[in-house]
C-alpha cells in the first residue's frame, strides 16, 4: 500500500512486532485469547497508521526520498529499543491451542498445516479484496488518482493527505494481522522486525514493484525456496532467500509480473 | 586589488575557511600527541570517536551528496574487519599495514557489488544494500576458520604494550579519518563532485548536460566501501576481537544515520558535529542502553523534519560559513544579508 504515497516504509518489519507485541500484551494481562486480542490490536494499528501518516510521515514526503527513508527508518529503531526496554529481547511465541500442530492429511500422505493454510487463504482474500476495491470503487479510483498526480487530483476535490493516512491505515492494519501471523508461526522478539522487512522487500522485488498478485507469488517462490533450503541445512534457510533474490536482481530486476507502464 | 569594496567578488577562501584549516591543522597536531597527557581509556574511548567520524563522513558523501542511502554500509565494515583477521592474524602481515590493503580490498569489492545494488533506487536501493550486508555475515559464519558465528579475536601486535598498542590503534584512526576527510573534501570541490550533487538533484537533467551519472555515483559507492573497511579494521584492531554479528550489524547504519542527520546532512562539518555529539552522549549514557538509542531516534525524526539542515544547518543557517572550502560563494558586501543559501553543496 506505499506504493500509494511512493515511498518505503523501513519501519514496517518493526510495525509488525509491535502489533506482534500488542497482542501479547494483552494475552500476558489475561484479558483475552490471542485471536480476540488480535482484534483489539488490528483497529489500533489502523488507527495509528492514520494518524502517524498525517502528522509525521506527511511531513517527509518530498521529491527526494532520503526524508521519509530517514524518518522510517528512525521510527523503525525507536520502535526496536522500545520493545527491547520494555519486553526484554526473549524469543516470544502465540499459542493458539490445537491449531498450533493440526493439519489436513492429503492423498499421498501430504500433510497440510491448518494455520499456515489459513493464513494463506486470508492474504489472498485480503488481497483480492484490495485489488477488487482498488479496480471497482469510488475509494480505489481516489487512491489510484492520489498516487498518479496528488496536484490535479486535489483540484478536482480530492483530499491527498486523507487518502494517504486511509492508505495508511490499511497497510498498518494489514501489518498488525502479518506480524500476529509470524508470531504463530515462527515466533519473534524484538529484532526480529528487520528481517521480517527484508523478506516483505524480498518478495516485492522478486514479484515485481507495484504489483498486488507479484507480490504473493514472490512471497511464495521465497516461502518456498526458504523451507526447501532448510531442509538440507537449517542453517541455510536465510541465505538460500538472500541468493534467489540477487539471482533475481541479475537476471530479471523486473520482477515476474511487470506493472504495465504508467507512461 | 582592482575591485572596489562594493563591487561583487567570487571566492572560495574566505575568512571562516582560512581560520577552518589552521584550527584543523592545530586540533591534528593536539590530537597526535593527546595520547601522551590523558589516561588511557581516554584514548580508547577518542579511537571509537574517530571510527564515528571515519563513518558519518563517508556515508555523508554517500547520501548526502551522491543521493544514495545505504544501510548496508556494514557489509564494509564486516569485511574490513575480517580483512585485518585474514591479513594480519592469519597470514600474519603488520596489522598497519593491513589498514590501506584492507580499505583498498573493500573498495574493490564495492565494485561488483553496486552492478547489483544500482539496479534499485531510492528505499528499494537502502533494503537491497542492507541484504548484501546480510549476505556477507551469513557467507562469513560458514567458515569456521574465521571463527563461525562466535567470532574469533585478533592476535595483538607482538613486541608492543597494551597501551601503545591502544595508542597505536588510536593514531591509526586518527590518519584515517585525516585522510577520509580530506578526501570527501576534495571530492566535493572536484568535477566529480559537482557532477554528483547535479545528479542527485536532478538526475534527468544533470544526464542530458553530459555528466555520466552512473559512473560518479558508482566512484563514491566504492570510496565509501573502502572508507566503511577501513573503519571495520580499526575496530578489529582496536577491540582485537570480531564477532560477525557486532561488525555486520545494522546498528551502525543506524548510527551513521543518525549521527549524519543530527550534525547536518550534505555537509562537511555537520557528519563531524554529529559524531562529536553522538559519541560524547554515548560516552556519558553508556548505561542506558536502549532508552539512548530511543532518544536519537526521536531527535533523528524530528531533525528531518524540523530541521533538515541538521545542527550545522542551524549555526548557518543566518550567514554561509564554511570551515572547509568545498564551493564558490558570491560575497555582495553592501547587501543586507547574503545568507540566502544559493545552493546547498
Amino acid at each position: 500500500m506505499f506504493g500509494v504515497m511512493r515511498i518505503v516504509n523501513l519501519a514496517h518489519g518493526a510495525l509488525a512486532v509491535l502489533a506482534a507485541y500488542g497482542v501479547l500484551v494483552l494475552v500476558r494481562t489475561g484479558i483475552t485469547a490471542p485471536l480476540v486480542a488480535l482484534f483489539i490490536v488490528v483497529p489500533l494499528m489502523v488507527a495509528l497508521g492514520y494518524v502517524l501518516q498525517r502528522t509525521i510521515l506527511q511531513r517527509s514526503l518530498s521529491e527526494s526520498p532520503l526524508p521519509s527513508l530517514l524518518v522510517t527508518f528512525g521510527i523503525a529503531i525507536i520502535i526496536e529499543n522500545l520493545l527491547l526496554v520494555t519486553q526484554s529481547a526473549n524469543q516470544q511465541r502465540f499459542s493458539l491451542g490445537w491449531l498450533d500442530t493440526a493439519s489436513l492429511t492429503l492423498p499421498g500422505d501430504i500433510r497440510i498445516g491448518v494455520f499456515p493454510l489459513i493464513v494463506l487463504l486470508f492474504a489472498v482474500l485480503a488481497l483480492g479484496t484490495l485489488s477488487l476495491v482498488m479496480r471497482n470503487t469510488q475509494f480505489g479510483r481516489l487512491v489510484r488518482a492520489v498516487s498518479d498526480d496528488p496536484a490535479t487530483a486535489s483540484l478536482t476535490g480530492a483530499n491527498p493527505q486523507h487518502i494517504y493516512g486511509l492508505a495508511a491505515a490499511i497497510a498498518f492494519g494489514l501489518v498488525a494481522v502479518a506480524g500476529f501471523a509470524n508470531g504463530v508461526q515462527s515466533g519473534f522478539n524484538p529484532t526480529s522486525g528487520n528481517l521480517l522487512l527484508i523478506f516483505a522487500f524480498e518478495a516485492v522485488i522478486i514479484g515485481g514493484l507495484g504489483s498486488l498478485w507479484g507480490t504473493l507469488l514472490g512471497s511464495i517462490i521465497l516461502g518456498v525456496v526458504q523451507t526447501v533450503a532448510a531442509q538440507f541445512d537449517s542453517t541455510l534457510f536465510q541465505l538460500a532467500g538472500h541468493v534467489v533474490f540477487l539471482l533475481f536482481l541479475v537476471f530479471l530486476p523486473n520482477g515476474l509480473i511487470r506493472r504495465r507502464s504508467r507512461q | 586589488m582592482t575591485h572596489n569594496n562594493t563591487s561583487p567578488r567570487v571566492q572560495r577562501f574566505d575568512r571562516f575557511s582560512i581560520a577552518g584549516l589552521g584550527i584543523s591543522f592545530v586540533l591534528v597536531i593536539v590530537l597526535a600527541v593527546l595520547p601522551y597527557y590523558v589516561p588511557i581509556g581516554s584514548t580508547r574511548d577518542l579511537t571509537n570517536l574517530f571510527i564515528y567520524i571515519i563513518l558519518a563522513t563517508s556515508w555523508n558523501l554517500l547520501a548526502g551528496f551522491g543521493g544514495m542511502v545505504s544501510i548496508g554500509q556494514q557489509a564494509y565494515i564486516g569485511l574490513g574487519a575480517y580483512g585485518i583477521v585474514m591479513i594480519a592474524g592469519l597470514a600474519g602481515f603488520n596489522q598497519l599495514l593491513a589498514i590501506p590493503l584492507v580499505a583498498i580490498a573493500c573498495g574493490v569489492i564495492a565494485l561488483p557489488i553496486s552492478y547489483l545494488a544500482f539496479r534499485l533506487t531510492g528505499g528499494y536501493f537502502a533494503v537491497g544494500t542492507w541484504v548484501i550486508a546480510e549476505v556477507f555475515r551469513l557467507v562469513t559464519i560458514r567458515f569456521p576458520e574465521l571463527g563461525g558465528g562466535s567470532g574469533i579475536s585478533v592476535a595483538p601486535m607482538t613486541g608492543v604494550d597494551r597501551d601503545m598498542r591502544i595508542a597505536i590503534a588510536y593514531w591509526a584512526g586518527l590518519v584515517v579519518t585525516a585522510v577520509v576527510i580530506s578526501a570527501v573534501v576534495l571530492i566535493a570541490r572536484s568535477k566529480l563532485g559537482l557532477a554528483l550533487t547535479a545528479a542527485r538533484d536532478e538526475p534527468v537533467a544533470a544526464a542530458t548536460s553530459g555528466i555520466n551519472v552512473v559512473f560518479a555515483k558508482r566512484v563514491v559507492f566504492m570510496i565509501a566501501g573502502a572508507a566503511a573497511g577501513a573503519a571495520g579494521a580499526l575496530i578489529a584492531i582496536s577491540t582485537l576481537n570480531v564477532q560477525p554479528t557486532a561488525v555486520y550489524g545494522v546498528q551502525w547504519s543506524a548510527y551513521m544515520i543518525f549521527i549524519v542527520v543530527i550534525g547536518g546532512v550534505g555537509s562537511i562539518e555537520g557528519p563531524i558535529i554529529g559524531a562529536v555529539l553522538f559519541w560524547a552522549l554515548q560516552v556519558m549514557l553508556a548505561d542506558y542502553g536502549g532508552f539512548y538509542l530511543i532518544g536519537l531516534g526521536i531527535l533523528g525524526v524530528m531533525m528531518v523534519l524540523f530541521a533538515p539542515g541538521g545542527i550545522w544547518g542551524l549555526i548557518t543557517r543566518r550567514r554561509r560559513v564554511d570551515f572547509f572550502p568545498i564551493s564558490y560563494r558570491l560575497d555582495i558586501p553592501m547587501q543586507k544579508d547574503p545568507a540566502k543559501k544559493a545552493a546547498t553543496p
